[in-house]
């Protein structure tokens, strides 16, 4: 048979040794290894002080922009839903009033946007579908939840605060 | 009638002492449990627990504390009393085997009168032990069996055949030493072995080698620790004879194993590395108070003990468990032959060479 690696190494059936056979000098070898391993680095991260940082291509949840006024920069074309593969958003659309310029940026606006966190997967392509760059994956960990309801994220869930209207809460 | 003659002030300093020495080793063994967890910890490149307390030393009291609120649950088909009894006589035979151990040498005082610190100086204090320390697999053994469950009583099975096997080698290993002190009582052992240095080695440790050997290995097994912690193995017995076992009964057979590692290793110390005894001691005894020398001595006793019971868990986080045949190999075929011989080259010894 070929090999997959040249990293494998034939095992050795030889009888064993009498040094082998009274285990204690690998008993020794083995304390030694252990006992070195005292020193070394911990691996531990004491989690809620101290935060592993994400990597730079992180995708967590989402959220909604807005433009620099503060208005809503979806649209509600629906390529976010076309793009999912978990079929995890749905949205409906609603025109905009004459007077509410200044709370949605183009003339259509979603009235209502649901993702559902159950089903989504997190793999980001909303947020590539996007034309108008109002869905993005944020470097924040889905909260968990003991309802199948809290899991279906709302519009207002996925809004980020207001830049002028609502202090950013932490 | 004078034979009913008590001292009074005898009584008290003997239940002071038991007092003593009871709380002392379960705060110790309380302790033990959040040291191994810690050389677990530190082994396998962890820190292991530092949420309660600083260094996470409030531990051992939240497990105590949650162990003692949890739900007692007896199975139905159990037998009750031997249910009851199983850790309640693990946990006894625990804490009495440390009533022989001396912790420290005679405190003399100004008017005269002496301070023994070891609870009953008998004159069989190693048959004690030895006795003691066989009742102690009754508890495995009636837990395992009144638990009517196939893992438990094939736990304790186990259990009671490993303490069978390895109780010989160790009996036959000490016989060597005995041999050579020619006396069982344990004060005389360790003042035989007085200081460090008296133109040859006097601890025991350096006239027995082999057999101190032979009783480590025996006392591996004969704690269930690991290598040898054959009766609760997770993967094959789940959790052994304790697996019915729940709230504070369950504490009490947990608690009773850092209870006798404890014990264990102090006999270990006094038997051969001369327990209390250190270099020098002749020099501090002549710079310092009687009272300041017995504690110096019992801190350092404590000192050699905890040096054992790290190495215990230092062995229990390297090794691997041993397959049952191979305990079984090891325990008839190697340990107790060699025991056999040790035994016969001492007498040897003895009777040629150091008439």
């Amino acid at each position: 048979m070929e090999k997959l690696t040249n990293r494998s190494a034939p095992v050795n059936r030889d009888p064993m040794t009498f040094g082998e056979k009274i285990y204690l000098p690998a008993i020794a070898k083995g304390l030694s290894i252990t006992i070195g391993h005292i020193f070394k680095k911990k691996a531990t991260v004491s989690y809620p002080e101290e935060k592993r940082p994400f990597s730079p291509v992180f995708r967590g949840l989402h959220v909604l922009n807005r433009d620099e006024e503060g208005r809503e920069r979806c649209t509600a074309c629906g390529l976010c839903a076309l793009a999912c593969p978990a079929e995890a958003i749905t949205m409906e659309a609603a025109e905009r009033k004459p007077g509410e310029e200044n709370l949605y940026r183009e003339e259509k606006y979603a009235a209502k946007y649901e993702i559902n966190m159950l089903r989504c997967i997190f793999c980001g392509y909303c947020e590539e579908a996007c034309p108008k760059d109002a869905v993005y994956l944020s470097e924040t960990i889905m909260p968990t939840n003991y309802t199948r309801d809290s899991f279906i994220y709302k519009k207002e869930d996925l809004l980020i605060p207001h830049p002028k209207m609502q202090q950013e809460t932490k | 009638m004078l034979l009913l003659q008590i001292d009074t002030a005898f009584i008290i300093e003997k239940i002071l002492l038991i007092t003593v020495i009871l709380l002392g080793s379960l705060g110790i063994a309380m302790y033990l449990t959040w040291a191994e967890r810690k050389v677990a910890a530190v082994m396998q490149d962890r820190i292991g627990p530092a949420r309660a307390g600083i260094f996470g030393l409030l531990q051992p009291l939240a497990d105590g504390g949650k162990l003692f609120f949890k739900e007692e649950i007896i199975p139905d088909r159990s037998t009750r009393t031997l249910f009851i009894l199983g850790p309640a006589l693990a946990m006894l035979t625990a804490l009495m085997t440390s009533a022989v151990v001396p912790w420290g040498p005679d405190i003399t005082l100004d008017n005269g009168s002496v301070i023994s610190l070891q609870v009953a100086d008998i004159s069989i204090g190693i048959l004690f032990i030895f006795g003691v320390v066989s009742l102690g697999v009754y508890g495995v053994m009636l837990g395992g069996w009144a638990s009517n469950n196939k893992f438990s009583l094939l736990s304790s099975i186990r259990a009671a055949s490993q303490a069978i096997s390895y109780e010989l080698a160790m009996g036959l290993s000490l016989v060597a030493v005995l041999m050579m002190t020619g006396s069982l009582s344990l004060r005389e052992i360790v003042e035989q072995q007085h200081g460090f240095w008296d133109g040859y080695f006097t601890w025991n440790f350096f006239k027995q080698p082999l057999g101190f050997l032979i009783f480590l290995i025996c006392a591996f097994a004969e704690l269930n620790r690991a290598p040898f912690d054959l009766p609760e193995c997770e993967s094959e017995l789940n959790m052994g004879y304790h697996q019915e076992y729940s709230s504070m009964k369950l504490g009490f057979y947990l608690f009773a194993e850092y209870i006798n590692l404890f014990v264990s290793s102090a006999v270990i110390i006094t038997l051969f590395f001369g327990g209390y005894n250190f270099p020098f001691m002749d020099k501090v005894a002549g710079a310092a108070s009687p009272i300041v020398f017995s504690l110096i001595c019992v801190l350092i006793f404590l000192t050699k003990i905890i040096c054992c019971i790290l190495f215990f868990m230092f062995i229990r986080w390297t090794l691997p468990r041993f397959r049952y045949d191979q305990l079984m190999r090891l325990g008839w075929k190697s340990l107790i032959p060699l025991a056999l011989f040790n035994m016969v080259v001492t007498g040897a010894a003895i009777l040629w060479i150091f008439k």
